[in-house]
């Protein structure tokens, strides 16, 4: 497929380089690591039919982020492939939020985790499907459509746990005091992001904002649990300043590139 | 051996071959059926191929793109290029009837049309009645959104009480 080629290049035209690139970066990055966190699940799910919910949204994240990993890789233009970028990057060059590198616990944890991403994320694709970059927004479209599905499965399963026994209430509970803390990197643009939503190229995370709280705060409603007071947001992990869990969870992914470079299949 | 140069290209043919082509997950669907040819195109005696994935980590898009590359070599064209394509993103409309049918005389509900999940917010909905494939009762229910495949929800009637998959309306 051939790249598209964006137009708007002048942000950073003196280096030769897409300013979408290390954009396009971060959102492979972050959905890869959360396929890898939610994949750990595989096998482990607390019922057979959850075990596959938690398979298949890994897989469709895995999806998402080849798509992205491709479209970095041709605007980067160096010659590496979507593979280099995912199996021979550290932990500092890698640009997810730290959210997604957090460890599973238990499922409620989990599922916390899930409903922070999976809110932002469809949200996000809402506003990057009706973008100006049609590549971006090619593969917002498709992952939209796969995103609205995570969505309402991590909603209701906040309100199943929130709703149900004491057991799931006090489970829920601590996953969202340990958790909340790290959505507001989420929203939070770095100087990059700023930058492209100067130019328009990525959705102002200030209109999405609404949207993402006004379901928030539905859910949370149905879940009877009054709604956490808006922690200090834990920054860093889309800047390259990660959690120690990043580097175990990479040392896994990357192995068998690591040992035996362009190893294939 | 002998060998014989093959007829030159034409896309009605090329259409006439992929029927042969099945899904590998779902094998009663030809990938015509399923609505991932997206399109044919020939120049000369190169063929492109154009496949849009039904889900974006479905894992048989390679295995699709092979069996599309092996079908054709064996027709005797060699000049291929099989393009994967995201948009227009791919939706059950494109699923043929006659392919709703084999799906259904297989033993996994058809897409129904027009019920896709697009209201997120519509929490712990369900997609209008899905018909067991088996006893043909409209009493079932959803147990859950995510089944075997990326593109099927796990269902259970009520009536005959058999677990089946419904192929997800994706619109």
């Amino acid at each position: 497929m051939s790249a598209t080629q964006p137009e708007q290049s002048t942000a950073t035209a003196a280096q030769g380089a897409s300013p979408l690139f290390p954009f396009v970066l971060q959102l492979a990055d972050t959905s890869l690591i959360l396929a890898h966190r939610l994949s750990e699940w595989c096998g482990h799910g607390p019922v057979l039919e959850q075990d596959l919910a938690l398979a298949n949204i890994s897989l469709d994240l895995l999806g998402e982020a080849r798509s992205y990993y491709q479209y970095a890789a041709e605007l980067e233009g160096k010659g590496r492939t979507e593979d280099d970028l995912a199996y021979l990057r550290s932990a500092v060059e890698y640009r997810n939020p730290l959210l997604v590198e957090q460890p599973n616990g238990d499922f409620a944890h989990t599922i916390v985790r899930q409903f922070l991403f999976d809110n932002f994320h469809y949200q996000l694709l809402k506003g990057l499907k009706d973008g100006p970059d049609a590549r971006l927004a090619s593969i917002a479209e498709k992952s939209l459509k796969e995103a609205a599905y995570h969505l309402k499965w991590s909603s209701e399963w906040i309100i199943r746990l929130g709703d149900g026994t004491d057991e799931s209430r006090k489970r829920l509970d601590k996953a969202i005091a340990t958790l909340w803390r790290f959505a507001g990197e989420l929203t939070t643009p770095t100087a990059t992001e700023s930058q492209l939503q100067e130019l328009g190229l990525v959705p102002d995370y200030v209109a999405l904002w609404p949207a993402i709280q006004a379901h928030t705060a539905h859910v949370l409603a149905e879940a009877t649990v009054p709604e956490p007071p808006a922690p200090v947001a834990q920054l860093g992990g889309k800047t390259g300043r990660h959690s120690e869990h990043l580097g175990y969870l990479l040392a896994e992914l990357q192995y068998l590139q690591r040992t035996y470079p362009g190893l294939t299949w | 051996m002998v060998t014989t140069s093959p007829p030159a290209p034409t896309e009605a043919h090329i259409w006439q071959v992929l029927e042969e082509v099945s899904d590998p997950e779902v094998p009663v669907l030809s990938i015509i059926d399923l609505g991932i040819v997206r399109a044919v195109a020939v120049a000369g005696e190169h063929i492109t191929v154009t496949i849009t994935p039904t889900y974006s980590g479905c894992p048989a898009m390679s295995a699709i793109a092979t069996d599309i590359r092996l079908r054709l070599l064996a027709e005797g064209y060699n000049q291929l290029t099989i393009k994967n394509q995201l948009t227009p993103a791919w939706t059950t409309d494109w699923m043929s009837l006659a392919g709703r049918q084999k799906l259904e005389a297989y033993g996994i509900a058809p897409p129904i049309d027009g019920t896709a999940t697009g209201h997120v917010l519509n929490l712990f909905g369900q997609d209008t009645a899905v018909r067991c494939p088996l006893c043909k009762s409209e009493h079932t229910h959803l147990v859950s959104q995510f089944g075997s495949t990326a593109c099927k929800a796990l269902y259970q009637c009520d009536d005959c009480r058999e677990p089946f998959d419904y192929f997800k309306c994706h619109a």
